[in-house]
């Protein structure tokens, strides 16, 4: 058995968290073949060989791979589908565009999320926003699938596997990149932080949004949002925490005018310990939260950033 | 241009699913269905789309059981034009898998031949945000998933995607297939008039067997169970205690 894992590549870096906790999901499945593909990927490759687990890595360099579109993307990954039985990628927003593609290419259906590996043919996932857990076992010859990142612990560094160098695929010339809007932060990623602040409708402004900010500062926290936060213009749409947004399972999370809707829960509630600030006593969020407070944020995450 | 538009027939996103005792799924007898809020969104762009004249036409199409005329009135009343209802089921309990609904879709779209799709990025009850992606394979089309913003300009649509960074704007050759995300617009809610007359506009019913497509699932359901529960915690009174206890338990 072997398993074909698209590296997580942007910008020509590797993100090691994802890919590393897409390789603990995947090793006892057989060997590990990371693809890093990007118009710069070498140092991305070499970093990808020193993930524990990892058996060879391939190196796809080309303009072409410059912005993960989709087609070529897909056309790279089913060009080397032959002699592997599992092609699989972290379940971020660029694996979910490219893995349904690639499985139907191969006239697979895509296993999303992947939540836990029962066996080679036996996969766990969450449906309706996390409120039941699939087992599913694919009859499908060739397993297609993406790994929910939050539900593994990142495999460690081993010795460096083999990095080879690897043809590109024909362009499918369907779509072209014109633009990216990222917010430049100094602040850990959302997906791998072992702490996440996050704010919501009760924050009222984007203004005020700096309190979650500061708060988030002073424990070295990633920054988080609701859908209501985004949608009302307080936090980019990158921070969104939930069903159709980001999964964290952080060491601490801290829920800040936030009501704990089951969408918004989806996206947190394995992490280790919940805070949940709101004024409003009977907010569901109180229901899975560790500790709770009852209060207005504007006087207590204000006192919580002093006194931490 | 004719817009063609996925719809799919879901549990609501207000109600919490409950896993059924026998492991078997999730049920879904007696349980308010909506049209997938993804579709919504859907369905409102190319709505736009016909009331800024770049559309011509706007056809909701969708795929389960006979109930999912519904959802396909829904459609008609904020405005579609016309609506499809491929039976491929007859059981609320039956989901339709992306690869088999991506394949009657493409049934659907050589008959129809559409200059865009404009499909939802996830339903809420697989939570599989693969459909739109799957039939662009299939169709060797281009795609734009997670929109929100989609410019028509010529023989192309310039989207704006939400992805894990940031946003990403690229370019896609007409036709193509376009996911909709959250902040894509806010749907309309439909007059009862209009309600009055999307039952006069033409729904046209089709099985799976009609269309050729093999539906059987390539995923079997072993089981389905609940998550573990969390349980609620304490409440604490002053911002102190918060303090002390996040130190207790080695948090901070
Ligand atoms: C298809 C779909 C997908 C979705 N996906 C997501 C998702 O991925 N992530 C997500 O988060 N949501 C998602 N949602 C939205 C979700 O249903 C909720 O609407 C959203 O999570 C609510 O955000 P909120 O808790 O910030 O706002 P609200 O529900 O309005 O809650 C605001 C809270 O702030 C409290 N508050 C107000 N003022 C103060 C104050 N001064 N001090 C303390 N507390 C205060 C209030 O008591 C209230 O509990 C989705 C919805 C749909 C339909
Ligand atoms: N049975 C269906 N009928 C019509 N459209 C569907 C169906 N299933 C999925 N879709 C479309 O595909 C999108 C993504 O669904 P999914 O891939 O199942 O998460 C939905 O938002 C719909 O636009």
């Amino acid at each position: 058995m072997a398993v074909l894992l698209l590296g997580e590549v942007t910008n020509g870096e590797l993100n090691r968290d994802a890919t590393a906790k897409a390789v603990s999901a995947l090793k006892s499945l057989g060997d590990v073949t990371v693809l890093c593909a990007g118009a710069s990927a070498q140092a991305a490759g070499e970093a990808a060989a020193t993930i524990d687990g990892v058996a060879k890595v391939l190196v796809a360099e080309d303009a072409l791979y410059g912005h993960r579109l989709a087609e070529p993307a897909a056309a790279l990954l089913v060009g080397l589908a032959d002699g592997f039985d599992h092609i699989a990628a972290p379940a971020t927003t660029d694996a979910k565009n490219i893995m349904p593609r690639v499985a139907a290419l191969l006239d697979a259906m895509v296993i999303s999320d992947v939540s836990a590996v029962v066996d080679a043919d036996t996969f766990e996932r969450p449906v309706y926003a996390g409120n039941a857990i699939q087992t599913v076992k694919s009859k499908d010859a060739k397993k297609v699938l993406t790994i929910r990142t939050a539900s593994f612990d990142a495999a460690g560094d081993g010795a460096a596997a083999p990095v080879e160098a690897t043809a590109k695929a024909d362009d499918p010339a369907l779509s072209a990149w014109v633009a990216d809007e990222v917010v430049e932060s100094d602040r850990p990623e959302l997906t791998s932080a072992g702490r996440v602040v996050s704010g919501g409708r009760g924050v009222g402004s984007k203004d005020d949004f700096a309190l979650i900010e500061k708060l988030a500062d002073k424990l070295g926290a990633a920054v988080g949002a609701s859908r209501a936060a985004v949608d009302s213009g307080y936090a980019p749409n990158d921070y969104q925490v939930g069903q159709t947004g980001k999964v964290v399972a952080p060491e601490l999370y801290v829920a800040i005018g936030i009501s704990g809707a089951i969408q918004h829960l989806a996206g947190m509630k394995d992490s280790k310990v919940i805070v949940a600030i709101n004024k409003d006593e009977e907010a569901p969020i109180f229901q899975i939260a560790d500790y709770g407070l009852v209060g207005d944020l504007f006087a207590t995450v204000p006192e919580l950033t002093e006194k931490l | 241009m004719k817009v063609l538009v996925p719809v799919k027939r879901v549990i609501d996103y207000n109600v919490k699913a409950r896993v059924k005792a026998d492991g078997s799924g999730v049920d879904l007898a007696n349980v308010k269905m909506s049209m997938n809020p993804f579709d919504e969104i859907a369905v409102e762009e190319a709505i736009r789309l016909k009331e800024k004249g770049v559309a011509t036409e706007v056809v909701a199409v969708s795929i389960g059981v006979k109930q999912a005329q519904e959802t396909l009135r829904t459609a008609l009343a904020m405005g579609a034009d016309r609506a499809i209802l491929v039976v491929a089921a007859d059981d609320v309990h039956t989901d339709i898998e992306p690869l088999a609904v991506a394949k009657l879709l493409k049934a659907v779209i050589d008959e129809e031949q559409p200059g865009l799709v404009i499909a939802g990025k996830q339903a809420i009850d697989n939570d599989m945000n693969a459909t739109g992606q799957m039939l662009a394979a299939l169709l060797g089309w281009g795609q734009a998933t997670f929109a929100s913003k989609i410019e028509i300009e010529g023989e192309t649509a310039k989207v704006t995607r939400e992805v894990d960074g940031g946003l990403q704007t690229i370019e896609v050759k007409l036709p193509a297939i376009v996911t909709a995300d959250l902040r894509l617009n806010e749907p309309r809610y439909a007059s009862l008039p209009n309600i009055m007359k999307a039952k006069k506009k033409p729904l046209d019913e089709k099985t799976a067997a009609d269309l050729g497509v093999d539906v059987s699932p390539r995923l079997e359901i072993v089981s389905v169970k609940e998550p573990e529960g969390r349980k609620a915690g304490i409440k604490v009174e002053t911002v102190d205690e918060l303090v002390s206890k996040l130190k207790e338990a080695g948090v901070v």
